[in-house]
């Protein structure tokens, strides 16, 4: 019963502040000026569909690299002993002790004209532009979001008991077999909480872009440009991406739930 | 022991700020509440004028100053909210939109005897055309500021060099509608007077097709980022405010400056006594201590913009006075315009139209395609992808329920 009651405070802060944004987003994108109800926010919102597209891409392309990236180094930590693993961990931590808006102002100038690794790059005979792009875009986010997709990895990965290996391995499986058959099932839950964290910040995330990236916006500084004039168009682009969103997230459980049972 | 230095250590806790708060009361005599830009008064820091504190010890009356970030974030804390304001700087436009809603009281110039400073050529304008209403506090205009390095020198004459193929991903522009859309307006055939106050959607639209088939030459849209960016010769040309630019041009020799030809914005922020003002006389003692010369030549040697009070003027250093950048020359004056309030559905459409224009995609080349085949494509993608996740989710939801209920009735039997 105690338990019950500590957990009030929370329920009133949720409610304050998730449920009831949520709703005042869900008004504000069927509504107009005036109050009356209208689709004409989201034909307006329409108009951004194309920078909708691109930063979902952009996001699925940051989160593909991530795993690729995290997956051996997961696996690599998990297998060390444990002394190495919670330094190996604290150094992947240690980036985000700073700002995330320091960092990225590190970034722009680490890529930008004459500034290191141009001069470097130039040096070499290498003349080309590493910031005002997506490739820069999509390098701050992986750069951003990766210990999110290595620290999930790691968890689910060290508990894989190293017998089960072993057996696998004594019962005659080649090392793809081992993979395939014990340590890629047994790492999914990690592989697919790491691709949530990592793709729902990276899909909504603003300022990467507009710092490392040219010209083009992604959805979020389109989200935060529209809020500072029309609540409506800004409330229908904001809750479409919520949708899309929360449509991933659906499918990655039941993907999930359902190598679970397979296993 | 330990009880007793415990005790004493109290009272003192409790005696100092009380002794503290009895000498700030008998100190001050009254108090106002200004409101202003941020780093926008010279505030004692490397050796300045410290303003505030002048004026404070000056009249025994406390200052409580606060910040704003842009005119429309004061205009909503104005109007929205109980607080009281007795004086405010807010820019030209705004200057005109508050006076015609009657949010601004008339200024009693008895009680201002330093207006005197104030040059004729400020005293009316066409944000206040009587002058009852505000005191002119700093103006300035928008330049071009370029890399000599990378643009030969003297080969730009005007904004239309922020369109010149030649300079392609080293243009920066301003990533704020009002501004960037002046200037599209004026490269516009023919051009549209951005200091009017009747442009219609039209004219915004065509100035946002001028923006749009911008965007593949440029680098950016900047506002604070353009000290670093013209700083350290990322990018090689850029519009933005003179005082501004004067900074850059001491920070990177490589810089220069070029009063563009066609005639640029001309900006003023006045002080005002709005009628939410809970003590004019000091609110008037206060813009009276703002014109005396010495302040007013610390706060523009501060802000790095141009004043306004001829006194002050006077009293500056010979390199900034004759700097045709800071102070341009009455004829090119003007040439200058200067925003006037516009109808809020407006500004709107206009914000709207250049986020629009900023959204656009950088790839395409050819302007005319663009808009309609392109997008119609996307959104019916955006569509098809919404479709199929709420499908998709609604059945899995079944799929489940129904689950569900199965388990339940298998429990049941057993």
């Amino acid at each position: 019963m105690k338990s019950k009651k500590t957990a009030y405070p929370y329920l009133l802060w949720m409610f304050l502040f998730t449920i009831v944004p949520i709703g005042m987003v869900i008004y504000y994108a069927f509504t107009d000026e005036s109050g009356n109800f209208t689709f004409n926010s989201f034909i307006s919102a329409s108009d951004y569909s194309q920078v909708f597209l691109y930063s979902l891409w952009i996001a699925l392309i940051s989160t593909f690299i991530c795993l690729v990236l995290a997956y051996p180094l997961g696996f690599m930590i998990s297998r060390c002993d444990e002394h190495k693993q919670s330094m190996i961990i604290m150094f992947i931590m240690v980036p985000m002790w700073m700002n995330f808006l320091l960092r990225i102002y590190a970034w722009v100038l680490i890529l930008q004209n004459y500034g290191p690794l141009d001069t470097m790059l130039n040096f070499f005979g290498i003349d080309i532009s590493l910031i005002g792009n997506s490739g820069a875009t999509i390098l701050g986010m992986v750069y951003e979001f990766l210990p999110f997709m290595i620290l999930p990895l790691h968890t689910v990965m060290s508990k894989i008991d190293n017998s089960l290996i072993e057996a696998a391995q004594d019962l005659g499986a080649s090392k793809f077999y081992v993979f395939k058959n014990v340590i890629f099932p047994l790492s999914v839950p990690g592989i697919i909480s790491g691709i949530t964290m990592v793709f729902v910040p990276t899909a909504s995330t603003f300022l990467v872009a507009q710092y490392l990236g040219g010209t083009q916006f992604m959805i979020g500084d389109v989200i935060e440009r529209v809020f500072q004039s029309d609540h409506h168009t800004g409330s229908a682009i904001a809750l479409v991406l919520m949708i899309v969103i929360l449509g991933f997230l659906v499918f990655m459980n039941r993907f999930g739930d359902e190598e679970a049972v397979g296993v | 022991m330990k009880r007793t230095v415990c005790v004493i250590l109290c009272l003192i806790m409790l005696i100092l700020p009380l002794s503290l708060a009895g000498c700030s009361t008998s100190e001050f005599e009254g108090e106002i509440n200004v409101y202003n830009w941020g780093e926008y008064i010279s505030n004692g820091d490397d050796g300045t004028l410290d303003v505030i504190d002048e004026f404070e010890k000056k009249y025994k009356i406390k200052v409580n100053y606060t910040n704003f970030e842009t005119n429309e974030e004061m205009y909503n804390i104005l109007s929205n909210s109980n607080s009281s304001y007795d004086v405010i700087i807010p820019s030209d436009y705004m200057v005109s939109r508050l006076r015609e809603e009657g949010m601004l009281e008339k200024i009693d110039f008895e009680n201002v005897p330093n207006y005197k400073n104030i040059m004729d050529k400020f005293k009316t304008s066409s944000y206040d055309p009587t002058g009852e209403y505000s005191v002119a506090y700093s103006w300035g205009i928008v330049a071009l500021a370029y890399n000599k390095k990378m643009i030969e020198e003297g080969s730009v004459k005007g904004f239309s060099s922020l369109w010149d193929e030649e300079n392609k991903g080293k243009i920066l522009m301003f990533n704020n509608s009002r501004d960037a859309m002046a200037i599209a307006m004026q490269l516009c055939d023919p051009p549209i007077d951005p200091g009017s106050s009747s442009f219609t959607t039209d004219d915004i639209d065509e100035a946002t097709n001028k923006l749009i088939e911008q965007k593949p030459l440029l680098k950016k849209y900047v506002m604070d980022q353009v000290f670093t960016e013209m700083e350290s010769s990322q990018a090689a040309i850029a519009p933005y405010y003179a005082g501004d630019i004067y900074t850059m041009m001491l920070n990177n020799e490589d810089l220069t400056y070029c009063l563009p030809q066609e005639g640029s914005n001309l900006f003023v922020d006045a002080m005002c006594i709005p009628t939410c003002c809970q003590n004019k006389e000091y609110a008037e003692l206060f813009i009276n201590f703002m014109c005396d010369p010495i302040v007013a030549k610390a706060n523009a040697e501060y802000i790095g913009y141009a004043t306004p009070n001829s006194e002050a003027h006077d009293l500056l250093d010979d390199e900034i006075k004759n700097c045709e950048l800071i102070y341009p020359p009455d004829d090119y004056v003007e040439k200058c315009y200067t925003f006037s309030n516009i109808p809020n559905d407006i500004y709107v459409y206009m914000q709207e139209k250049f986020v629009k224009a900023c959204s656009s995609s950088a790839e395409v080349t050819d302007i005319e395609s663009d808009d309609a085949g392109s997008n119609i494509i996307y959104t019916i993608i955006v569509c098809i992808l919404l479709a199929i996740i709420i499908i998709a989710t609604i059945t899995m939801l079944t799929l489940n329920i129904i689950r569900a209920v199965k388990n339940r009735g298998r429990i049941q039997k057993r």
